[in-house]
Order: C-alpha cells, then structure tokens, then sequence
C-alpha cells in the first residue's frame, strides 16, 4: 500500500492507506485523532472541520493521497498549540458561553469559527450578522444562538 | 425514605471508602401515592419505580474526590452537571470535585434506569440529595471522633472546629467507612438555604467538550473493533436476500470480513472509508420493506379512515380544523453507533443508551447468553431526542460481532440513519371547539397518529401501572398520550383522544414526544378563535387560564417581548404557551415572511420565513441550574423552528427521499432568531419538574401562531414547506452516497 507522509498538529506522520481513503478515516481509524466527528461523511454536517494549512477544510471529503507532505494539516487537539497556550480564545469564549451540550459538533464549530474569525481579520473588517449565518456547521442540540455569541466573544480576544 | 420534614433515611455501605446510599425511590413509598393524584407521565414512572427500586451511591475517594455513577444517560441534556450540584450542595463540596459517570446497566434497577419523558431530576433530585448528606454526616461523625469536638463545619469540602483546625474530604474518606451497612436517618438542606442548586453552572464536561478529549462510542479504543458498515435496503425495513458478489467484495482493500445479518450485509474493515466502499460495491438481491410503495399521501389516507369520531354538534357556535404533521427524523448528529464484543459465553457493549436494562435484556436473548453474562457500558451520546431510547445499533453490533467472530466499532452511515432511523410518526389533529360569549364552552380534540414505538422500556412502565390508573385497559400509547397532555385552558368539557395506525414504520419518542403537534394544533385554534371574536390572542389565553403560573409566563412574554407592537406588513407576533411535567412555558416569536427574507439563497439548505426573535418564560417548579434550563429551552426553540417552517421526512415508494443533512433541514445558523432571551421565572415549588423536552411544543405553537399572523392564514399542514422538495433525491442502491473529494471547498 501506498505510504503518505504530512504533518498533524505540528508533527510528521506517516500512513500506509490507500490513496482514495479519506483523510478523516485516516486521522480517526488510523492515527487515532478523534477530535473530528462523523455526522455525515459529504462534507455537508462540517462535524469533522479542521484546518489544512490555516484553512478550515473537511477531512471526510479529501483523499489522503491529495495531502502533500509538507502540508500541515490541524485538529482540535492540535489548535490550542497554535497559539502556544493551552487552550486557543475561541475554546475560552466556548467554555465562557457554555455553549456545549452533548459537545458532539463542537471541535468541528470552534474549528470553523476560528477560520471565520482570521478570514474576517484578514479582509479587515468586523464579523456581521450575515458572516455568522453563513457558518454550515449543524448542532442538532440547536446551541446555535450561544456559538454567535461565542465567536464573537473569542474574535475579540483573538 | 421521608421520615419527618426533610428528615430522610440513606445508609452507609460496609466498604474501604466512605460509600453513602439512598434509595432511588424508596421501596413502600407506592402505598402512600393517592391513585388519584396520579396526573402526568412524570408521577407515573416515579409510582413505577417504587417497588424495584434500588440504591444510588454517593463515593467519598481518599484523593477527596467525590463520586456518583448515575443510572441515566447524558446525551446533551446536561444532567451529569446538575447530578453534581446536588450532590455538591448537600456534600458541601466544590463542584469541581465531583465526578459524575454513567452506570452500567443495572438490571435490579427494573424500571429505574430509563432516560425518558423529562424525568431524570424529577426522580432523582431527593435521592442524591439524601445520599450526599448522608456522606456530609458520616464525614462529620469521623471528624467529631478525629478532633474530640462536634462543634465542626463542613464548607467548599473542608471541616473545621472553632480552633482552626482542619480536615479534607481525603483524610476523612478512609476513617468515615463502615465495615457494616447502616441506616441512617439525615435532614437535607433548606431551600433558603442553597448554594448551589439554584445558581447557574457551567457544564462539568464543557473543558472535554470543546478540546475534542469528550469520549463518544465511536471514539472508544476497544482492541481489536474494528469499523463496520451495513449496507441496507432500498426500502424502508426491505428483507436481505442473497449477495452476488461477496467474494469481490472480501478481497477490496482493507475489508476484513462480510457477512449477512438480519438487517443487511456488514462489512467490518481496517477504516470506515472502505466500509463506505465496500457497502457501495455489494450487489444484493433485496425483498420488498414493510412500506412497501406507500407515499405519503397513503399514509395521510389510513390517518383519516382511522380517525375516531367527534361528539355530536354542539349547537353553540363552533371551529374547526384538521391539522396534518409530516413525518419526522429524530436523529442525533452522532448516529446510531455501537461497539460490541462477542465472545463465547459472554458479550461486552459500548454505546449511548437511554433504556440499557431492556438493551442488555434484548442482546442476551439474541446471543442466547445470560442476561449475567452480557455487560452494556453506557457511553456519553451525541445527543438524542428520543433516538436513543432504542438500542438498534447495539443490537446489529452484537449480531455481527458474534457472526464474524471479532469485535465490530458499527456505525450507521448517515444516510442509514435519515432513511432507515427512527421517526416522529406521521400524525392528524383534529379539533372543534364551541363558543358562547367569548367562553370556550367545549374543546374536542382527535388525535390520529401512525404508531408510535414504545418497546424501548417506557411501555414497561406503563405495563406495572397502567392497571392502577383510571383510563382502564387502554394500551400503553393512549395511557402515554392521556398522562402528557394536560391543557391549562378553561375549556369547558375537553375530549381528549388518540387513535393510532399503521405499523411498519420505525417509529420513536421524538423529544416532547405528542405534545409539539397536540399543543401546536391547539394554540392555532385559539388564535382562530380570537381572530373570529375579533379579540387579542394574548388577551384570549389570559382570560381562558385557569392556571396562575401558566398566566404568569404568559404575562412575562407578552411585556418583555412588547406584545402587540407594531409591525411591518409581512411580520407579525404569535405567542402560545404549553404545560406538560409540572412545568409551564410561554413563548412570544416574531416571524418575517417578507419576499426579501423568503428569497433568500443558501447552498443546499432552506431558508423561508425567519424568526427573528424569541421570549421565552419557563417555571419548572424549582430550577436546579438555570444556565443549563436555559440552554434546554434554547435547543428546545431551535426544534420548534424546524417542525413548524423546515424540517420533515418524505414518504415516497415505500422509502424516505431525506438521506443526509443536505436533504433534511433542521434549523441552521440562517434560520437562527439573531434576538432570543430566555427567561427563568422564580421557583414555584420545592421539587424541579421536567425540563428538557418542554419548550419544542411551546416554540413550534408560537411560530405556528406567528406565521399564521403574518400570512393572514392559519396554517393547517407542517412543516409549511412540506409541499417542496427542494434538494435532488440520492439513489437507494447503492444505499450510501460516495465519499466526495470537495473537502477543500465549503467549510
């Protein structure tokens, strides 16, 4: 089988998958990275949201024969190492807002609220209203008012 | 047992640590239940309780830590948080020192180990109150003796005497042991008096939550469980034949093993990838499912021939109305999923499970193993709403992990989940009421629904009481339906019935289970009402209640929401209220239903109609942690949104067109009210009611209610854009959709 080597959470790995696997059974089944969920396994739930080089991506719909090597590929375990700390802002403001419930969509959402938050910055300019609606990630606990607040309250500290 | 004014016994259990206990209901209490007192679900499974009732314990650890494995299951709700506060506030601990887990099956618990019908705090909160505080006396007692005084207090898990001396939980936990089980009589703590309960806490699990270390099924390293898929029917419950190509499929990379179960063929593989694969290669010779070429329509038609009828006329003036509610998916964002291991003469399994007694109980038989020898673990979920009352996943997993001889990690793929996983069933609400001089003078109500499965454990309960209780022989689901609906209104002479058909549906408790259609069709006929006497909705109900604390949050949304404000043409208010386990609530929505906001274009989702806003009052007797009752509400209103504007099953051809979350639109970020407040009335009682499924009925009525002011047309048939397919239908064979490459877009 064909080996693939890329970085997750700051250090080298290297798998023997084949290439068509996709990188969320790859970190799960194979590297034991649980962090990111299945809820769907399109790319529609956004359960498994981590990022690929800073970017918010879904592993269930990438073949791990698509991640280069000197990809750097992040989940949440991994996202508080971004930041050098033990937990990033976004995590703070989610445990300040207590917005888990059963905490099943909750890497995914503070992943992709994380890359809401540096896009946002990047262009310049405060998060709206429309750029929160625009976040896909389901919660079927329906916590959606709490993840607004939480955004916003770790975009301010980021 | 309650033996005096808050004076309870509890004992201490002969064991190296301090171990404190109480019974979970205590064994004789059902004597001194007043059959006739006997008014909703909550008292009825509590009754059932009473005779097999057995103990809870409170552990004291050497390290100082505290203890409890609770016989119910977290799935979101946030009970193990305030399982903690109870045990905190009577223990005098700090929250943090509290470890609360999920017990195992117990099978001695009978009936007492069913997560259900809004009743884990209702049952338990004197319980692990009396238990904590036989640990706080035992822990005294051993201080007392330590430090040759009783003048000693027990504060944030620290005792001191007057001199300043001190002790920790940990140098006390050793020495307050008994060698002996003991009765022990204790007084719980005053409400006056709370530190604790009361007082809005975080979620103990909110740190694991948000740093991905929570551990769900799928998550667990259990050696040797490897993924397994099932590839399904193209028909709901469709029978498996023989598969053509099982060879080919064996020898795909990564399978380890095919096998046919009674549910479909599994395929148990080095990663769930190639599960996918592997499910999406097979060829299977499918009989017909027990759907076999309904569609919604037919089933529509069996609700109306099965409809019991209504009383004679009154020959006052009248309304009426039917309402029809479209099927339904309950599924969690975590699938059905399970792990089991088989082996010869005994069986292990991981899962989240609401009813794990009647799960353990179900998997022995089908192993042909002892119950004894059959161990179920209960496992956080990733939530539930009523899904997980079932235990469909740990029964597949053990059925496969005993054909191939291996333990199995099964997951159900999404699209197993949407089409063959349980469902809110299909249901009609009829109703006439009669009116003279502004008074309700009689309200009938004929509620046709398709089954709704109870086999889960909740039916068992109703077995041991429904002889007691005065609806006579009527089955477990008219019991079900009598006891959860209460109506708060002075409506003269109410009838109130159900009438159910058709099986062949794999059917479930939905969260607030009856209740979101009962309630909705109800508070719709009260707006029609006020609209014919040309009166104020919120006026209407308030002279119709005879309820004071229903009133009373009626009166909280109508002020804090600005009832009656003016609006633009297109928006509008709607206000309704429910009251179901010695709870009440009211809601106050604003709707916008103008061309702007309905045209508005999301990729593969539903946007429609608005809320824009949410009040939200709730009186759940006595609050135990108000930040976790809000965050229920808040779940509860996102529910309501998406059974009354998005959220349904179609029936076609004997399947579900729904496969995944592209298909089925429950409420998302651009469906979210941007302003909701929820509201904690004061207590009202000295025992908590239900609380995690109340406000879907109160949420759906009032943006059923609202939407109906802004249309200027009372809506008969939900959810609204049930009449639309809106996403292309996925193919049933294969049963899974492929894996996509896009991962690198729409994040």
């Amino acid at each position: 089988m064909p080996e693939h080597t890329f970085r997750v959470n700051g250090e080298q790995v290297t798998v023997d998958v084949p290439d068509d696997v996709r990188l969320l059974w790859v970190l799960r089944d194979v590297l034991g990275i649980t962090g990111p969920k299945y809820g769907c396994g399109i790319n529609v739930c956004k359960a498994c949201t981590s990022h690929l080089n800073g970017k918010a991506v879904n592993p269930c719909a990438i073949p791990v024969g698509n991640v280069k090597p000197t990809d750097e590929v992040t989940t949440i375990e991994g996202l508080p190492a971004t930041v050098g700390k033990d937990l990033h802002p976004m995590q703070e403001a989610w445990l300040d807002v207590d917005v888990a419930q059963c905490g099943y969509c909750q890497p995914g959402q503070i992943m992709a609220a994380v890359a809401l938050v540096e896009r946002v910055k990047a262009e310049g300019r405060e998060i709206t209203d429309a750029d929160l609606d625009g976040l896909r990630n389901i919660c079927r606990c329906g916590t959606y008012v709490r993840i607004r607040e939480a955004v916003r309250a770790g975009a301010a500290k980021m | 047992m309650e033996i005096g004014r808050r004076r309870f016994l509890g004992y201490v259990l002969a064991a190296p640590t301090l171990v404190a206990a109480a019974e979970l209901f205590p064994a004789g209490a059902a004597e001194a239940f007043d059959i006739t007192e006997i008014v909703d679900l909550n008292d009825a499974m509590t009754l059932a309780a009473a005779p097999t009732a057995n103990l809870i314990s409170v552990v004291v650890n050497a390290d100082g830590s505290v203890s409890f494995a609770l016989p119910r299951a977290e799935v979101g709700q946030g009970i193990t948080t305030s399982t903690a506060m109870l045990i905190a506030e009577e223990l005098s601990v700090p929250l943090d020192r509290v470890r609360v887990t999920l017990a195992d099956a117990r099978p001695e618990l009978v009936f007492n180990q069913l997560t259900g019908g809004s009743n884990t705090t209702f049952s338990t909160y004197l319980p692990i109150r009396v238990a904590a505080a036989v640990a706080k006396k035992r822990l005294l007692d051993a201080a007392a003796a330590r430090l040759g005084t009783t003048a000693l207090t027990l504060t944030d898990g620290v005792v001191s005497d007057r001199a300043g001396r001190k002790l920790s939980l940990g140098d006390l936990a050793v020495k307050a042991a008994s060698g002996v089980d003991e009765r022990v009589a204790v007084q719980l703590t005053a409400p006056k008096n709370f530190t604790v309960i009361g007082t809005p806490r975080k979620r103990i699990d909110a740190l694991a939550a948000v740093t991905g270390r929570k551990t769900f099924a799928m998550d667990l390293d259990v050696p040797g469980a490897k993924p397994t898929m099932v590839c399904r029917p193209p028909t709901l419950n469709g029978t498996v034949g023989s598969v053509a190509n099982l060879a080919e499929v064996r020898a795909m990379p990564g399978i380890t093993d095919v096998v046919t179960i009674s549910t479909g063929v599994a395929v148990r593989a080095e990663t769930f990838g190639q599960c996918i694969d592997g499910v999406r290669a097979l060829r299977v010779d499918w009989g017909p499912g027990t759907a076999e070429g309904k569609s919604d329509a037919d089933v529509l038609a069996e609700l109306r021939r099965a409809e019991l009828p209504l009383g004679p006329k009154p020959l006052t003036p009248t309304l009426e109305s039917t309402f029809t509610f479209y099927f339904r998916g309950n599924s969690a964002l975590e699938p059905n999923c399970a792990v089991a291991d088989v082996r010869a003469g005994r069986a292990e399994i991981w899962a989240g499970l609401k009813s794990p007694i009647v799960a353990q109980q179900t998997i022995a038989a089908k192993l042909g193993l002892p119950v004894s020898a059959v161990t179920v673990h209960v496992v956080e979920s990733g939530g539930s709403f009523g899904r997980k009352l079932f235990f469909d996943a740990a029964l597949e997993a053990a059925e496969v992990s005993k054909a191939v001889g291996k333990p199995v990690k099964l997951l159900w793929h999404r699209a197993d989940d949407a089409r063959q996983g349980r469902t809110h069933p299909m249901a009609t609400s009829r109703v006439r009421l009669s009116h003279v001089g502004g008074k309700v003078v009689s309200f009938e109500q004929r509620h046709t629904s398709v089954s709704t499965d109870l086999s889960h454990g909740l039916g068992e309960i109703f077995t041991a009481v429904v002889a007691k209780l005065p609806v006579g022989d009527a089955g477990f689901s008219q019991t079900f339906f009598q006891l959860s609906q209460s109506t708060p209104y002075k409506f003269g002479a109410v009838s109130r019935l159900l009438a159910e058909t058709g099986t062949g549906f794999n059917t479930g408790s939905m969260r607030n289970v009856y209740s979101p259609d009962v309630t909705c069709a109800r508070e719709l006929m009260i707006d029609q009402l006020a609209s014919t006497l040309g009166q104020d909705p919120y006026e209407l109900r308030r002279g119709l209640l005879h309820d004071s604390r229903a009133r009373a949050a009626l009166d909280k949304v109508a002020d804090v929401g600005d009832w009656g404000r003016s609006m633009p043409e297109g928006t509008a208010q709607g206000i309704a209220l429910h009251t179901e386990y010695k709870s009440v609530s009211a809601a106050l929505v604003e709707i916008d239903n103008r061309p702007g906001t309905v045209g508005r274009k999301v990729r593969e989702g539903v946007t429609g109609p608005r809320v824009t806003k949410v009040v939200f009052a709730v009186d759940v007797g006595l609050t135990v942690n108000p930040r976790g009752l809000e965050a229920q509400m808040m779940g509860c209103i996102s529910d309501g949104i998406a059974l009354a504007l998005t959220s349904s099953l179609h029936l076609r051809d004997g399947y579900f067109l729904e496969a995944s979350w592209d298909n089925y639109f429950y409420t998302r970020q651009w469906n979210t009210p941007l302003d909701l407040r929820v509201i904690v009335l004061p207590n009202s009682s000295d025992h908590p009611g239900g609380a995690g499924e109340l406000g879907v009925a109160t949420a759906f009525a009032a943006v059923a209610c609202a939407y109906g002011r802004a249309t200027g047309r009372m809506p008969t048939s939900f959810p609204i854009n049930h009449g639309t397919v809106s996403f292309p239908v996925k193919p049933t064979i294969p049963p899974v959709p492929p894996s996509p490459t896009d991962g690198l877009s729409y994040a």
